[in-house]
C-alpha cells in the first residue's frame, strides 16, 4: 500500500494546527506551546506522550527496579531488602560521598545451587516439548482451515479462539477432574482394561505438557493460520501439474512459506511457557521443576525478594533473543503491510 | 483438496482436545456426588452453594469492577498506541515504544507481577503514593499488560484499512483529530469493542500478577479459586466454571452477531454510495 498523498505525519509532530491558528489566552500559554511544539509535545505528541509514559513508568523502570533489587540483601524489614546506595557524611555533616553496594550473592546462589540450574534447564526443556506438541496439534488444524472455503473459515477459527476467552484457571482446572486417579480418563481406560484404576497421569510432567498444549494451542493455530490462508494456492497445483507428490510439494512449498507463522506461533508459545507457574503447580507432581514455580515459592514463601528478582533477571536473559526475535518478526510483519 | 482425510481428521481432534474438557467440566457441575467424578444423580445444589459463598461473590465483585476499569483506561492507551504504531511514521523512540508494545505480549507472568510490585513499593517509598496495595494497584497492573493486547488488534486492524478515506478527508482540510474522530474511530470501532473484550477477559483472568500487586483484604476471583483448586477440585468450581463459560460464550456471541450486521450495514453502504456517485 502507498503512503504517498498522506501527508508524512512524523514532520508533522509539531505542528498540529494551521498557521495564523488562534490559541487565546495569554503570552504565558503561547509561549509554553510553542516550547512544546519545539520538543514535539503537541499534538500527536501530546496525545503519544500518554501511553508512552505509562508504559515507561510500568513497564520499562519496573524491570530496572528488579534488577537493582537483585543485588541487594534480603533484611527483615519494610521492604524486606536492603539499599544499593547510602550518601555517607563525615561527623560535621559535610564532604557527603555516595556508597554503592553491589550483593552478587544473589547471583553466585543460583550458578552454585544446583536447584535453579536444574529449573532453569527443565523449564526450557518443558517449554520446548509443549511448543512441538502445540505445533504438531495445531499445524494440521490450521492447515485444515485455511484449505475450507472461505465462507466456513471464520466460524471454524471462531471454534479455536473461543475456549482462550474462558477462564484459563478453568481450563487447567478441567483436566484435574480428568487425570486423576479414579478421574474420567482412568475409568475409560481400565474398563478397556489397559491400566488398572489407580492409574494416574496428574501431578506428572506429562500432565503439565497437556496442560501447556492446552491452554497455548489458540497462540499457536492463529499465526498460523494467517500465513497459510494467504499462501498462494496456485503453487501447489503448478508443482501437482509437474508432478510433484502432494507430501513433497507440502515439504517443499507450504511448509517452507508457513515459516513465518511457525515461528511467531512457537515463540508466542515457547517464551510465556517457560515461566509458567499456574499449570506446573496444578497439574505438576513435586519433582515438576520450573522456574516460575521457584521464583513464586522465593517470594511468597521464603519472603526473599533479591533472590527472587534475581531469578527473575537470569530468567529474561534466557529470554531476550527469543523475545528480540518474535519482536522482529512481529515488526516485519506489519511493516511488510504498510509499505 | 490434498489428503482431505487426514486433514479434517486432525481438525476434528483438535477440536474435541478443546472442548471435551469443557463439556465434562458442565456435566459434572450438575453431578449430586461430592466426588466430583463419580456420577450419582443430576442436581443443582452447587449451583445453590455457591450463591450463599459470600467470599467468592466479593472476589467476584472485585474482579468485575478491576475488569471494567482497567480495560477501560487500557482500550484508550492502547488504541493511541496502536494508532501511534500503524498511522504516525517514524517518531522519536518508535523502536523502544513498539518494544514496550509487543514485549508484555510474551513476557512470563510471574516477571511482570515481581516488577509491577517492586515500582509500587518504590513509588510507595517516593512518594507515599499507593497507600498500601489493593484495587488501585491491581487495575494499573492489569491495564499495563492488558493495553498490548489492544494496540496490537487496534494497529493490525488500521494496518489492513484502506486510508484512503481518511486522505481525503485530510485533503479537504480535516485537522488530524477531526480525521480521527470521524472517519477513523467509526471504522475501526468493531475492533475496539474486540480489544475491551479481550483486556476484560484477560483482567478477569489473571491469577499471577494479581497475587504479586495485591494486598490484604483484596482477593480477586481467580484467587479464590485457585486457593480452593489447589486442593484438587471441587464441586462448586465445576459449578462456577459453567457459568463463567456459558456468560463468556453468549457475550462472544452476541459481540459477534452486532459485528457481523454492522459489518453488512458498512458494506451495504458502500455499494450503495458507488452505485450512487
Amino acid at each position: 500500500m502507498s503512503r504517498k498523498g498522506f501527508i508524512p505525519l512524523g514532520n508533522r509532530m509539531g505542528e498540529g494546527r494551521p498557521p495564523g491558528f488562534d490559541i487565546g489566552g495569554t503570552a504565558v500559554v503561547q509561549w509554553a506551546v510553542a516550547r512544546l511544539r519545539r520538543i514535539g509535545l503537541w499534538g500527536r505528541g501530546l496525545v503519544l506522550a500518554v501511553p508512552y509514559v505509562w508504559l515507561l513508568l510500568f513497564f520499562l523502570i519496573p524491570f530496572l527496579i528488579v534488577f537493582k533489587i537483585s543485588f541487594s540483601e534480603a533484611v527483615l524489614a519494610q521492604p524486606p531488602f536492603t539499599g544499593l546506595f547510602e550518601w555517607l557524611t563525615d561527623d560535621s555533616g559535610e564532604g557527603g560521598k555516595l556508597q554503592i553496594i553491589l550483593n552478587l550473592g544473589n547471583y553466585i546462589r543460583l550458578w552454585s545451587d544446583d536447584l535453579y540450574v536444574l529449573a532453569y534447564l527443565s523449564s526450557l526443556k518443558m517449554a520446548a516439548i509443549s511448543t512441538l506438541l502445540c505445533l504438531l496439534v495445531g499445524y494440521p488444524m490450521a492447515y485444515a482451515i485455511a484449505l475450507a472455503p472461505p465462507a466456513r473459515r471464520g466460524p471454524l477459527m471462531m471454534l479455536v479462539i473461543l475456549p482462550f476467552w474462558t477462564s484459563f484457571l478453568i481450563r487447567v482446572y478441567a483436566w484435574i477432574g480428568i487425570l486423576k486417579a479414579n478421574g474420567i480418563l482412568t475409568g475409560i481406560l481400565s474398563s478397556l482394561g489397559l491400566v488398572d484404576e489407580h492409574f494416574e497421569i496428574l501431578y506428572s510432567d506429562t500432565a503439565v505438557y497437556i496442560g501447556i498444549t492446552y491452554t497455548y494451542l489458540p497462540f499457536m493455530i492463529l499465526p498460523l493460520y494467517a500465513t497459510l490462508e494467504k499462501l498462494d494456492r496456485t503453487l501447489l497445483e503448478a508443482a501437482a501439474d509437474l508432478g510433484c507428490r502432494p507430501w513433497e510439494a507440502f515439504l517443499k512449498i507450504t511448509l517452507p512459506l508457513s515459516m513465518p507463522g511457525i515461528i511467531a506461533g512457537s515463540l508466542l508459545v515457547f517464551i510465556p511457557a517457560v515461566g509458567e507457574f499456574v499449570i506446573p503447580e496444578l497439574l505438576g507432581g513435586p519433582d515438576t521443576l520450573m522456574i516460575g514455580k521457584v521464583l513464586w515459592n522465593e517470594f511468597f514463601s521464603n519472603r526473599d525478594w533479591p533472590v527472587a528478582s534475581a531469578v527473575a533477571i537470569a530468567l529474561l536473559a534466557f529470554l531476550v533473543v527469543p523475545i528480540m526475535i518474535f519482536q522482529y518478526v512481529q515488526g516485519k510483519g506489519h511493516d511488510g503491510e504498510v509499505r | 483438496m490434498r489428503r482431505p482425510g487426514f486433514l479434517s481428521w486432525a481438525l476434528w481432534f483438535g477440536y474435541a482436545f478443546l472442548y471435551v474438557p469443557i463439556a465434562l467440566l458442565i456435566v459434572y457441575s450438575f453431578n449430586e456426588n461430592r466426588l466430583v467424578t463419580v456420577w450419582s444423580g443430576f442436581s443443582v445444589k452447587w449451583y445453590g452453594e455457591l450463591l450463599e459463598n459470600e467470599q467468592l461473590l466479593s472476589a467476584a465483585r472485585l474482579s468485575l469492577e478491576v475488569g471494567a476499569i482497567s480495560a477501560t483506561v487500557s482500550t484508550v492507551l492502547g488504541t493511541i498506541a496502536g494508532l501511534a504504531l500503524a498511522r504516525f511514521g517514524r517518531f522519536r523512540g518508535r523502536t523502544l515504544f513498539g518494544g514496550m508494545i509487543t514485549a508484555p505480549l510474551v513476557m512470563p507472568e510471574v516477571i511482570t507481577g515481581l516488577s509491577l510490585l517492586l515500582v509500587f513499593v518504590a513509588l510507595e517509598g517516593l512518594t507515599g503514593w499507593p497507600d498500601g496495595r489493593g484495587m488501585t494497584t491491581i487495575t494499573i497492573a492489569h491495564t499495563t499488560f492488558t493495553m498490548a493486547y489492544v494496540a496490537v488488534v487496534v494497529q493490525s486492524r488500521l494496518v489492513s484499512m484502506d486510508e484512503s478515506l481518511e486522505e481525503a478527508a485530510m485533503d479537504l482540510g480535516a485537522r488530524p483529530a477531526k480525521v480521527f474522530f470521524v472517519i477513523t474511530l467509526p471504522i475501526i470501532s468493531p475492533a475496539i469493542v474486540s480489544g475491551w473484550l479481550l483486556a476484560f477477559t484477560l483482567s478477569l483472568d489473571d491469577l499471577v500478577i494479581a497475587s504479586f500487586v495485591s494486598g490484604p483484604g483484596s482477593t480477586t476471583l481467580p484467587m479464590v479459586i485457585f486457593s480452593s483448586v489447589r486442593f484438587g477440585v471441587s464441586p462448586q468450581v465445576n459449578a462456577l466454571a459453567t457459568i463463567i463459560v456459558l456468560l463468556v460464550s453468549a457475550g462472544i456471541f452476541v459481540a459477534s452477531v452486532l459485528m457481523t450486521r454492522q459489518e453488512r450495514q458498512r458494506v451495504r453502504d458502500e455499494q450503495m454510495a458507488q452505485q450512487g456517485g
